[in-house]
C-alpha cells in the first residue's frame, strides 16, 4: 500500500479510453464497476467536446461478482453494435476487472461472431502500466490488428506514395495543446514538402489503415504514445521513423535535419539548411528573441523543470541552450522512461530526478528555490504556496490547458508561445521585485528567514539596513550566503563590511 | 415513448447503464464537515484519479483525505493487510493528528473481501485513534448513497444515554429527543435549527456533528429526522440498531418541502404550528421572479443523485412540467412521505403524475430527450456538453449535491441554478441558431 494525494499519470484504461475516442467511430466498452466512466466527463468538460463520447461501460455490480458476467458483456457489445454501428468496439479492462479474472477474451471472441464490428479487448494490465503505457500499447494493438487483417484480406496497400509522406503517429484526445500542435506540424510538412498521408488516432477511420504502409516515414511528435507503433511498423514493413519532438528551435532544427537525411536513403536529395535559416531568424521570433536586450536579463536565473518525459527533455532543452536560463534541476514522472529522459538532460542541468512522488517534487522546489517553475498543474500550486512564478508546459492538464486559441508548442509558431509563456512567468517576477522595490520595504520579513536560529549571528543595523535593499525575491538567499560566509569565517557579527566582502566571494 | 396516464405513481425500473459519481467522492463534502476527520480511501489508482479530478482545485489545499492505493503485493496478499493499514495511519497520525480516521472501502477491497471492519478494532487500539469503516463502493452504491454509508457506520459510534449517566435526569425536558441525520453546511444547520425553534421545538443533536468528538447522544426511543432523500441504510440503522423512531416527512428542499418537513415534526411533537403558512406564502412570493420564468417550461431529470423526487416535487410546485424523473435508487419506505407530496403536488397543480425510472438507461433516455425536447435536462456532465450543442439546455446535476438547497431561506438558491440555463439564453438571443452539433 502506498499513501497518495495525487498521480501525474492516471491508470491504464484512461489510456486506452484516450485512444479509442480519438478514432472515429471506435466505440470503448469498460469493463467496470458504476462511476468508473468518469473519462467520459473528463472529455466533455475538457475538451468541450460537442458531442457524446463513445465510451460506455458494462457494468460490473454485486450480480457481476457473485455470478460472473455471463451473458452481460457480450450482451452490452452486440447491443452498441446495433445502436451506434461502430467499426471497432474494444473491451476495456479496469482495476476491478483485473483481479475478477474474468475470461473477457472469451466474450470478445463469441461477442465478434454476432457484430458488424470487429471487436478486440485492450491488453493493458492496471496493475503493471499507467495511462501512457496503456495507450502506446493500445494504439499499436489496433493499428497491428488492420494492418493484418488488410494483410490476411490482400486489401493493404503497400506501393508507397508517389511523391515523400508521412504518417503523424500519437495525436491522442486529452493531450496536451496536442491539436494546435498538429496544426502546426502539418505546416512544418507542408513547407517541407511533404505529403501527410495519415494522422491516428486523432479523427482517423480504422478503415484507412489500410493505406498507412503507403507512407515513406514515420514521425512520432510525443515519446508518450506512437513508438510502439512506430516500431511495430519499422519491424514489419520495415517503415523508419523519426521520434525527435520539434519543440524549440534546435529540435525543430534537428528533426528536419533527420527527415532530410531520411529522404536521402530514399534517394531523394533535399536541401532544407536554406529553409531552416529563414524560418529561425524571421519566422520565429524566438532566436531573435533570445538576443534581444529584454532577454539578457534572463542570463543567469534559475529555473526547474517537470513534466512528461517528452515536454521537460525539451524545455529543458530551450532553458538553457536557447535563453541562457540556469536550469537547476529538471524531471520527469515518465519512470518507464527514465533512462532516455536522463540522456537527454544530464548535460543541462545539474540534477536530474525521476519521480512519481508530488512530494519529492514540492521539497526540492521548496529547496532549490528557483525564479521561475516550467511544470504541470501540481508544479503550478507548489509555485503559489512558495510565490515562485511557474508556466504549465506538460500534463496533467486542467481546463484552462484547453485554450480556444492557437497556441502550439510544437514547430516555428510553438517557439514563440514558448518564448512568451517563459518572459512572462519571469517577468511576473521582475515586476513582483519592482513593486518590493517601490512599494515600502517591509524588514520584519528579514528577521524570520535566518539560517538557522542556534547559529548565534547579529546583524549591525547598517547591514540590516543595506539588507532591506536588497528585492525581496533574492534576499532570502543573500542573507543566508552572507550568513554562511560569516559563519566560515568565525565571525558571530555581520556588518556592511563583511556583507560587501561575502558579496565580492560569493562566487569563488 | 409512454406516459402514465392515472394520476398515481409509476415506477419503472431500466438496464443501470448510466452516469454517475463513484460514492467515494462524499469524502469531499465529509471532511470538510467533519473538522477533525481524516478520511483513507482504501482503493485503487483509478479511486485516485476520479477523486483527483471530481475534487478539481480542492485536492490542493492539503485536504484531510488520502488514498491507500493498493498495489499488486496488496491484491495477491503477499503483503499483510493489517501491518499495510498499520504503516500509513500511523503515518497519518503523526502528520495531521485526526480526530478519527474513516476508512473508505472500494470496490477492490470488496472483490478481495479485505476484511476492514474485523481490522479496525484492532488497530483503533493499537494506534488509540477511532476507525470507522464505510462500504461506499461502485459495486453496490450511487454517488450520495456514500454519505449514507459513512452516517450509517457513525451512527453505532453515538454516545448513549449509558454513556451520559452523570447528566442529570431531572434536566431532561418531558419532550423525547430530536436527532436529526444528513450532513449539512454549518449555515443550514443554523437556519434548519431555528426554523425548529421557532416551532418551540428543540434539535438535542445532529449527526454528523462538525467535529467527531461531538456526536450526538442517541437514546432508545429518540425521534429521528432525515434531512436528505439519500439516507435510506442510516434511517435503518437508527431505526434497528439504536431503536430510535423515524419520523417519516418530506425533505425540507424547497419551501413547500420545508414547511410539509416542519409540520411533520411538530404533529410527532404535538405541538400546533405557527405561522408556517405565512412563512412559506411569503418565500415564494420573493420567488416569483424566478418561477415566471419556468412556468409551463418542461424539466427531464436523468437521474445520477437521489434528489431527484424532492426536486422534481417542488418544480412541480414552481408550475413546471416533469416527463421523466430519473433516479440511481428508489428506497419507497423511506422516501414514502416525499412520494405522496409528489403525488399531491401534481393534483393541485393539475398535470400529469411523472414517470419514476430506476436504475436507468442513459442511452435510452437521450433518445427519449430527442424525442420530447425538454426546456431542460438536469444530468450529469458526461451528457452536458453534448446535449448543449445540440440545442437542449442543460443543468450540472452535481452543483445541486454542493449547493446550499435545504429550508426556507435556499430555495432561492435551486431556482437561480434552474432558472441559469434559461436567463444565460435570454443574453444570447442574438447569437442566433443554438446547435453547434457537428454530428447527427
Amino acid at each position: 500500500m502506498k499513501l497518495a494525494y495525487w498521480m501525474y499519470a492516471g491508470p491504464a484504461h484512461i489510456g486506452t479510453l484516450r485512444i479509442a475516442s480519438s478514432f472515429k467511430n471506435v466505440h470503448a466498452i469498460m469493463h467496470a464497476p458504476l462511476g468508473d466512466d468518469y473519462f467520459n466527463v473528463m472529455k466533455s468538460m475538457l475538451e468541450r467536446d460537442r458531442n457524446f463520447t463513445p465510451v460506455t461501460a458494462s457494468v460490473v455490480d454485486r450480480h457481476v461478482l457473485a455470478r460472473g458476467s455471463q451473458e452481460k458483456v457480450i450482451n452490452n457489445i452486440t447491443r452498441k453494435d446495433k445502436e451506434e454501428k461502430p467499426d471497432l468496439v474494444i473491451l476495456t479492462p479496469t482495476c476491478t476487472s483485473s483481479i475478477l479474472q474474468e475470461d473477457l477474451q472469451n466474450f470478445v471472441s463469441r461477442a465478434s461472431i454476432e457484430t458488424k464490428a470487429d471487436v478486440i479487448l485492450a491488453d493493458v494490465n492496471h496493475y503493471r502500466v499507467n495511462e501512457l503505457q496503456a495507450s502506446d500499447r493500445t494504439l499499436e494493438q489496433i493499428v497491428s490488428f488492420y494492418v493484418s487483417k488488410y494483410k490476411k484480406l490482400d486489401l493493404l496497400n503497400l506501393e508507397k506514395t508517389e511523391r515523400p509522406s508521412v504518417n503523424i503517429i500519437g495525436i491522442v484526445s486529452l493531450g496536451f495543446h496536442s491539436q494546435h500542435d498538429l496544426v502546426d506540424l502539418k505546416r512544418l510538412f507542408n513547407d517541407l514538402d511533404i505529403e501527410i498521408n495519415q494522422i491516428i488516432p486523432e479523427n482517423a477511420s480504422v478503415h484507412d489503415l489500410k493505406n498507412l504502409t503507403q507512407a515513406w516515414f514515420n514521425f512520432v511528435p510525443y515519446r508518450e504514445a506512437g513508438l510502439l507503433t512506430a516500431q511495430f511498423l519499422h519491424d514489419e514493413y520495415g517503415i523508419p521513423y523519426v521520434d525527435k519532438t520539434p519543440m524549440g528551435l534546435i529540435n525543430i532544427k534537428e528533426t528536419v535535419i533527420s527527415i532530410q537525411d531520411l529522404l536521402q536513403k530514399f534517394g531523394c536529395h533535399r536541401d532544407y539548411s536554406d529553409y531552416l535559416t529563414v524560418q529561425t531568424k524571421y519566422i520565429s521570433q524566438a532566436a531573435w528573441f533570445s538576443r534581444s536586450i529584454d532577454c539578457q536579463n534572463l542570463t543567469g536565473k534559475t529555473a526547474i523543470v517537470f513534466g512528461d518525459s517528452t515536454h521537460a527533455a525539451a524545455m529543458t532543452k530551450i532553458l538553457a541552450r536557447e535563453m541562457g536560463i540556469n536550469v537547476l534541476w529538471s524531471g520527469t514522472y515518465c519512470t518507464h522512461d527514465a533512462e532516455w529522459f536522463r540522456l537527454q538532460v544530464e548535460s543541462l542541468c545539474s540534477e536530474v530526478i525521476i519521480t512519481e512522488d508530488h512530494n519529492v517534487v514540492g521539497d526540492m522546489i521548496a529547496k532549490t528555490a528557483p525564479n521561475a517553475i516550467f511544470g504541470t498543474q501540481m508544479e503550478r500550486h507548489i509555485g503559489k504556496r512558495l510565490n515562485i512564478p511557474c508556466g504549465v508546459i506538460s500534463s496533467p492538464v486542467h481546463i484552462q490547458n484547453f485554450p480556444l486559441s492557437y497556441k502550439p508548442f510544437l514547430g516555428y509558431e510553438g517557439t514563440n508561445q514558448i518564448a512568451d509563456l517563459v518572459y512572462n512567468s519571469f517577468t511576473l517576477g521582475m515586476e513582483d521585485h519592482l513593486l518590493d522595490l517601490f512599494g515600502g520595504h517591509d524588514t520584519t520579513e528579514i528577521l524570520n528567514d535566518t539560517l538557522s536560529s542556534s547559529e548565534n549571528i547579529t546583524w549591525s543595523v547598517e547591514a540590516l539596513k543595506e539588507l532591506s535593499k536588497i528585492p525581496g525575491f533574492v534576499r532570502g538567499k543573500v542573507k543566508r550566503n552572507t550568513e554562511k560566509f560569516a559563519i566560515k569565517k568565525r565571525c558571530s557579527a555581520i556588518d556592511l563590511a563583511i556583507m560587501y566582502e561575502a558579496k565580492e566571494k560569493a562566487n569563488d | 415513448m409512454t406516459f402514465s396516464t392515472e394520476q398515481s405513481i409509476t415506477f419503472e425500473c431500466e438496464t443501470g447503464n448510466y452516469h454517475t459519481f463513484c460514492p467515494i467522492s462524499c469524502v469531499s463534502w465529509l471532511y470538510q464537515k467533519i473538522e477533525d476527520s481524516f478520511f483513507l480511501v482504501i482503493g485503487t489508482k483509478t479511486c485516485g484519479y476520479f477523486l483527483q479530478n471530481a475534487m478539481g482545485v480542492m485536492i490542493f489545499a492539503e485536504p484531510r483525505y488520502a488514498m491507500a492505493e493498493l498495489e499488486e503485493g496488496d491484491i495477491s496478499a503477499q503483503l499483510n493487510d493489517y501491518e499495510e493499514l498499520k504503516r500509513l495511519c500511523l503515518q497519518i497520525k503523526k502528520d495531521r493528528q485526526p480526530g478519527v480516521i474513516f476508512w473508505i472501502g472500494t470496490c477492490t477491497t470488496e472483490i478481495i473481501k479485505m476484511d476492514l471492519e474485523g481490522i479496525a478494532p484492532k488497530l483503533e487500539t493499537d494506534i488509540s485513534i477511532p476507525i470507522i469503516v464505510a462500504r461506499a463502493n461502485g459495486l453496490d452504491y450511487a454517488f450520495t448513497q456514500g454519505e449514507d454509508t459513512v452516517l450509517a457506520a457513525m451512527a453505532h459510534r453515538c454516545p448513549d444515554s449509558k454513556d451520559i449517566a452523570d447528566v442529570c435526569q431531572d434536566q431532561v425536558n418531558l419532550r423525547p429527543d430530536l436527532v436529526v441525520f444528513g450532513s449539512m453546511p454549518e449555515s443550514v444547520v443554523n437556519q434548519l435549527t431555528y426554523e425548529l425553534d421557532k416551532q418551540n421545538i428543540n434539535i438535542t443533536g445532529w449527526l454528523p456533528s462538525a467535529r467527531y468528538s461531538d456526536l450526538p447522544v442517541i437514546q432508545k426511543g429518540s425521534y429521528v429526522v432525515g434531512v436528505n432523500p439519500f439516507l435510506s441504510r442510516t434511517a435503518t440503522t437508527l431505526m434497528r440498531r439504536r431503536k430510535t423512531k423515524l419520523i417519516g416527512a418530506p425533505f425540507p428542499i424547497g419551501p413547500d418541502g420545508t414547511r410539509a418537513w416542519i409540520e411533520k415534526i411538530c404533529k410527532i411533537f404535538e405541538v400546533e404550528p405557527k405561522g408556517l403558512e405565512e412563512r412559506e406564502t411569503e418565500v415564494w412570493n420573493s420567488l416569483r421572479k424566478y418561477t415566471a420564468l419556468i412556468k409551463n417550461k418542461s424539466v427531464f431529470f436523468m437521474g445520477d443523485n437521489l434528489l431527484e423526487i424532492s426536486l422534481a416535487r417542488f418544480l412541480i410546485r414552481c408550475g413546471m412540467i416533469v416527463y421523466e424523473i430519473g433516479i440511481p435508487y428508489m428506497d419507497k419506505r423511506y422516501q414514502g412521505a416525499e412520494l405522496a407530496l409528489l403525488e399531491q403536488t401534481c393534483i393541485n397543480m393539475k398535470v400529469k403524475v411523472p414517470k419514476i425510472v430506476e436504475k436507468p438507461d442513459n442511452y435510452n433516455q437521450i433518445d427519449r430527450i430527442r424525442d420530447l425536447q425538454p426546456d431542460l435536462v438536469i444530468t450529469g456532465m458526461a451528457h452536458a456538453n453534448p446535449l448543449e450543442a445540440r440545442g437542449i439546455n442543460t443543468k450540472w446535476s452535481v452543483e445541486f449535491t454542493f449547493a446550499q438547497i435545504h429550508g426556507f431561506t435556499n430555495a432561492k438558491d435551486i431556482l437561480e441554478l434552474v432558472t441559469r440555463p434559461i436567463r444565460r439564453n435570454n443574453n444570447l438571443s442574438e447569437l442566433g441558431s443554438q446547435v453547434y452539433s457537428t454530428a447527427d
